[in-house]
Order: structure tokens, then C-alpha cells, then sequence
């Protein structure tokens, strides 16, 4: 974090100040349009210089989740899982970091340890889920004949996100982790005012076994960059978690239908509360399949 | 770069000649040459001007399959493909040719017959060309016979680099009399070519042994079409049409797979060329998953947000 006081502390010292960019594909670019925006504390003051996504960014970050498509819902429920976990633990491993983030936007100590604390618990708590969550929302229907008939979820392919405003830690993991452990993979527009957690958040993405495009994460302006994601033909999902213009969610929702877009449309949301399958089952698209019980070629064999 | 007009009967007489006319041409400067590429790579091609390219690329797409595991069907689909890109938009221009192994021609005739697409084939033992030139010669003609409009050959890249021009040239000239009113695109391999001097020399030698379009690559070898390459063959062209009054096509092939690298190449064909080249008659794509690309851009221009794979066809 660039602080007015890293540099007065020790004159020696030039500040080394921290550049926000994006996360697209692994990768850290800045925007393609070369733009940033100050981003600054409740009070006005300044806190960082972030990245200023564009909707070429958006198309070059759908571009990226859908080339990681096919590994990722590929992998097993339980490598999934195991990526997940080790995102946490590298989580664990930033809290200050973390913390420090919230805290130069004015959140007080308290309120941002909860919050990191919070992060990183619901973070564990969705690792969990990965293979537990065909169980609970598929599973072997009761049917009137001589077959089975099975239901299991799927994941819906690319899912484009945007993140709550506020708390920018919490809502942004509340969004991203469930979406990603079904096998998703997700462009995230982070919280337009607290934009700096979301790219630490990349840091510690990018180090942690997470193939690069399953997650992407956008800085900038949802009202600019929403509806290129809205619009785009290649993504299959939408959460408008943190679109409060109630006018541009419509047009948002109204541009996703013309696609069939899955939606979450956007709600008042207690993100401290246990958040339930809420946000896993809008992005899974369940397959149904039967299989005879029994036939004559297997008669008397152990098949 | 300035050529004496070559009085082809001396130049060609023997391997002497030719090899002393071809080695008297001004040497490629690499460095300008790749800088020039690139710098011409970085035009801004917007709007109107992108939609004008990318009709005009679409026109300019040899639609090609050539793997072992092609069929009747593929084929078939893949030349209704170059009649109606996209089968939603009559306003799409259709592909310059499909570009298929000799026995699928036939398939493909049943399909694009009586439109404008044309039907090139490969031949002269491709992807190779390490057969004998009767081998090759008959090759041509069963592709001919079979109804190409086109035949793609490749130049036998080991008598090139050993220095066995005249070999080289007879065997283009045997070629071109075997297609009759076929139009001859020769293949260099460039990617096998070493040196941007040879790409300059095999331009010239397909040039004047009859070639009625440069290629730069089977697609099977990599590097395959490179801006600088095609550059250079470019110029080869201009200063073919300007010393000898022949035009000559130029088809780049392989590794061209976006709208971007196909407007970029556009680029280079006007400011290198000049726009009597950008005309699918005399400049061609041969690419499979450009045409993909190209309709997607498209129906991002004329819709306004972004298309997506599934909506344009499997290859």
C-alpha cells in the first residue's frame, strides 16, 4: 500500500508505490485503453492509481475465461477443492495486507479484520463444497420404470460478475468462490470505490495452482463496462450483485436476455450472513440422464 | 528496389543463367524488412474502414481442409460454408475458393458448381513435392481433369536450397502446362526457405517459370505466412509487374487466424503492392479458422456487442 508516511518515515527511502493493474488471463496487463482513476479514501484523500478496464479489456477477459473453460469444469470435484483450499491459505498468509487495504479506505480495525477473517472463512467454507454439491442439488430421481434416472449439475460455462461496492473483500470472494468451485469460470468487475483487495486478491490468485482465466478481474466503471459483458454472445451467466442504478440493471438484465443468460439480478444482500447454495445453483445447469436397470445380455453376470 | 527487365530466354537458358540472375537481385534487408511488417502492423483500422476489410477479407479466404482424416461430408460442408459464410446474412460476401486434396474436387464441385467460389486443389505431391515429376505432373492432371479451377503445387524445396534452379523452373513450367486454363499458385515453404533473400529468389523463379500466384506456406511446416514474408513477395510482384507488364497473385497460407492479422496483411498488400492488389483475383488467404474470426468481427460491427464460437460453424 502507497502511504503518504511510507516515504516521510524514512527519507532515505524512495516510496516504492504499488501499480494496480488488471487480471486477465493469468496475467497482470494495464488497460488496454491506457487509462486509470484515482481511487480515494472516505474522506477524499488519495489511496492508489487503479487500472481503468475498457470494454476491449472485458472482451480480451471473456476471451481468457473461455479458454479455461474446458480444464477447469474438467478437473475433478476434488482438485477443484484442493486449488480452492490453497487459494485460502495464501489468503491466511496476506491478512495484514488485506486488512491495511480496508483500513485506508477508513474501515476501522475491528470492522477489517472481521471482514478479512470473514473473506477468507467463506472462502474455505465454498472449497468444501466442490464435491459435495452434486449430492445435494442432483442425485437419482424415483421414476415409475425398469431404469435410473440421474441428475447432475453442470457447470454453465462463463460467468460474468459484478462485485458489490461494498464490503469489497467479502462481497468480492461472495461472488467469485461460488461461481468458480462448480466449475465455472468468471470475469469480475470489482467494487468501483474499493477496487485495491480485488488485485491483491489477483496476487494471490495468480500464485496459488489457479489456472490462469478462471478468474479475471476487472478495475473500473460497471455502468461502462457491465453492459459489453451483458451483451457478449460468449457469456452464458450474470450476477449483478453490485449494480444499485436500478435503471441500469434493468437495461443490463434486458441485454442478457437477448443472449438467454443465466441471472442473479441484483438484491439487498447481507453478505456476513450464511450465504447458502444462493449462489452456486443460479450458475449450474442440471443434465438428466437414464440408464436401463437391467437387460438380457446381463443376465446371470455380476454386471 | 529497380530490376533490368530479364529477357527470359537468356536468363532461363541454364542453370548458369538463371542462378546468376537470381543471385544478381538486390539482397533483403531483414532487419527493415521486419520493422516495415511491423510498423505497417500497427495501422488503425476502424469503423467503415474495418467493415470495408473484413467483407473484403472474407471474399479474399481460400477456405481450406487438408488432413488425412478429411471426407466427403466435411468437405460438402465446408464448401457450402464458402457459398453463404453466414447463412443468417446474405449481405456476407462468399469465400474466394475452397481448397481441398485432389479426390475431394468432385465433392466439392457438386456444391459450389455455377457460383464464384472456386475450387483449388493441391497437387505436385503435397505437402512434400519429393516425388517424381511424372508423379507430380500426373497428379495435376487428375486434379484438372477432376474439375479445380485452382492447383496449389509446391516447388521442390531440396533442388532450391542445392542450388538446382533450372530443375526448379522446368518442373514449374512442366507444371503450368499441365493445368491448362487452371490458374498456377506455387508454393515456396518459405518456412524451409532459410533466408528472406531466398523468399525473394523463389519469388522471382515461380515468377517467371509461369506462376499465376506466389503461396508462401503448405500450412503444414512453422513458421508459415509471416508479415515480413509476405512482404517481400509483395514487392517481388510490383516489381514483377513493373519490369516484365504480368501481374501476379500473392496467397499467404498458415498461421493467419484472427481478423486482426488478416486486416493487417491488408495493410501491407495497399502500401506495399498498392490496391490493384486487393482484389480476391489477386490476393488470397488460404486459412480454415480465419473465416471463423472474420464472422465474428462481422456480426460484432453490424450487431453492436460482441459474438461468440457458438455461434458460427464447427470446422
Amino acid at each position: 500500500m502507497p502511504t503518504k508516511d511510507s516515504a516521510t518515515k524514512d527519507s532515505a527511502r524512495l516510496a516504492v508505490r504499488k501499480t494496480y493493474k488488471l487480471f486477465i488471463g493469468g496475467a497482470f496487463p494495464r488497460s488496454e485503453s491506457g487509462r486509470s482513476y484515482v481511487v480515494t479514501d472516505a474522506k477524499g484523500q488519495f489511496v492508489a492509481n487503479a487500472s481503468q478496464a475498457s470494454r476491449k479489456d472485458a472482451r480480451d477477459a471473456v476471451l481468457a475465461a473461455r479458454g479455461a473453460v474446458a480444464k477447469w469444469s474438467g478437473a475433478t470435484a476434488y482438485n477443484r477443492g484442493q486449488i480452492l483450499y490453497r487459494v485460502a491459505e495464501m489468503l491466511e498468509g496476506r491478512r495484514e495486507q488485506f486488512v491495511a487495504e480496508l483500513r485506508a479506505f477508513g474501515v476501522s480495525a475491528t470492522a477489517a479484520t472481521l471482514e478479512v477473517d470473514a473473506a477468507i472463512d467463506r472462502w474455505v467454507w465454498y472449497a468444501g463444497w466442490s464435491d459435495k454439491v452434486a449430492q445435494v442439488v442432483g442425485g437419482a430421481n424415483p421414476v415409475a420404470g425398469p431404469f435410473f434416472n440421474i441428475s447432475a449439475p453442470e457447470p454453465t460455462g462463463v460467468v460474468a460478475l459484478v462485485a458489490p461496492r461494498e464490503p469489497a473483500l467479502l462481497g468480492l470472494v461472495s461472488v467469485v468462490a461460488p461461481a468458480i468451485v462448480t466449475g465455472n469460470t468468471v470475469v469480475v468487475i470489482a467494487s468501483e470505490p474499493r477496487p485495491t483487495p480485488a488485485i491483491t486478491l489477483a496476487e494471490v490468485l495468480a500464485t496459488s495452482d489457479l489456472p490462469g482465466g478462471v478468474v479475471n478481474i476487472l478495475t473500473g466503471s460497471p455502468a461502462e463496462i457491465a453492459p459489453w459483458l451483458a451483451s457478449h454472445s460468449d457469456v452464458n451467466g450474470l450476477d449483478l450483485a453490485g449494480i444499485e442504478d436500478a435503471q441500469l440493471a434493468t437495461d443490463l438484465e434486458i441485454a442478457a436476455a437477448d443472449t438467454l443468460k443465466r441471472l442473479v439480478r441484483p438484491a439487498a444482500v447481507d453478505w456476513t450472513a450464511d450465504p447458502g447454495l444462493s449462489r452456486m445453483t443460479p450458475f449450474l445447469e442440471t443434465k438428466t440422464v437414464w440408464h436401463p436397470k437391467s437387460f438380457e445380455g446381463a443376465k446371470g453376470t455380476a454386471y | 528496389m529497380t530490376v533490368t527487365a530479364p529477357a527470359t530466354d537468356q536468363v532461363t537458358g541454364s542453370n548458369a543463367t538463371l542462378r546468376a540472375f537470381l543471385h544478381g537481385l538486390p539482397g533483403v534487408d531483414k532487419v527493415g524488412a521486419d520493422a516495415r511488417a511491423a510498423a505497417l502492423g500497427t495501422r488503425s483500422i476502424k469503423t467503415s474502414s474495418k467493415v470495408f476489410a473484413i467483407d473484403l477479407a472474407i471474399s479474399m479466404v481460400d477456405l481450406t481442409t487438408l488432413e488425412g482424416a478429411d471426407t466427403p461430408g466435411k468437405v460438402r460442408a465446408l464448401a457450402t460454408k464458402a457459398l453463404r459464410p453466414d447463412p443468417l446474412d446474405p449481405s456476407c460476401p462468399a469465400a474466394a475458393a475452397v481448397c481441398v486434396y485432389p479426390s475431394m474436387v468432385a465433392d466439392v464441385r457438386e456444391i459450389v458448381a455455377g457460383s464464384t467460389v472456386k475450387i483449388a486443389s493441391v497437387a505436385t505431391a503435397f505437402p512434400a513435392g519429393q516425388a517424381s515429376l511424372r508423379v507430380k505432373i500426373d497428379d495435376v492432371r487428375d486434379a484438372v481433369a477432376a474439375g479445380a479451377d485452382e492447383i496449389d503445387m509446391v516447388i521442390n524445396r531440396g533442388s532450391f536450397l542445392a542450388g538446382r534452379y533450372l530443375e526448379v523452373f522446368e518442373e514449374i513450367v512442366a507444371v503450368k502446362e499441365a493445368c491448362g486454363d487452371a490458374r498456377l499458385k506455387v508454393i515456396m515453404e518459405t518456412g524451409e526457405l532459410v533466408t528472406y533473400d531466398n523468399v525473394r529468389r523463389a519469388s522471382w523463379l515461380s515468377m517467371l517459370a509461369g506462376a499465376d500466384f506466389i503461396k508462401t506456406s503448405t500450412g503444414k511446416i512453422s513458421p508459415a505466412a509471416t508479415p515480413p514474408v509476405t512482404l517481400i513477395m509483395l514487392e517481388a510482384v510490383r516489381d514483377f509487374l513493373a519490369t516484365t507488364g504480368r501481374k501476379v497473385g500473392v496467397k499467404p497460407a498458415g498461421g493467419i487466424r484472427t481478423s486482426k492479422d488478416a486486416i493487417k496483411y491488408l495493410v501491407l498488400v495497399n502500401e506495399t503492392a498498392g490496391d490493384g492488389w486487393l482484389d480476391p483475383h489477386w490476393f488470397r488467404f488460404g486459412a480454415s479458422s480465419l473465416l471463423n474470426d472474420l464472422l465474428l468481427q462481422r456480426n460484432k460491427m453490424k450487431t453492436g456487442h460482441y459474438s461468440g464460437p457458438d455461434y458460427v460453424t464447427l470446422d
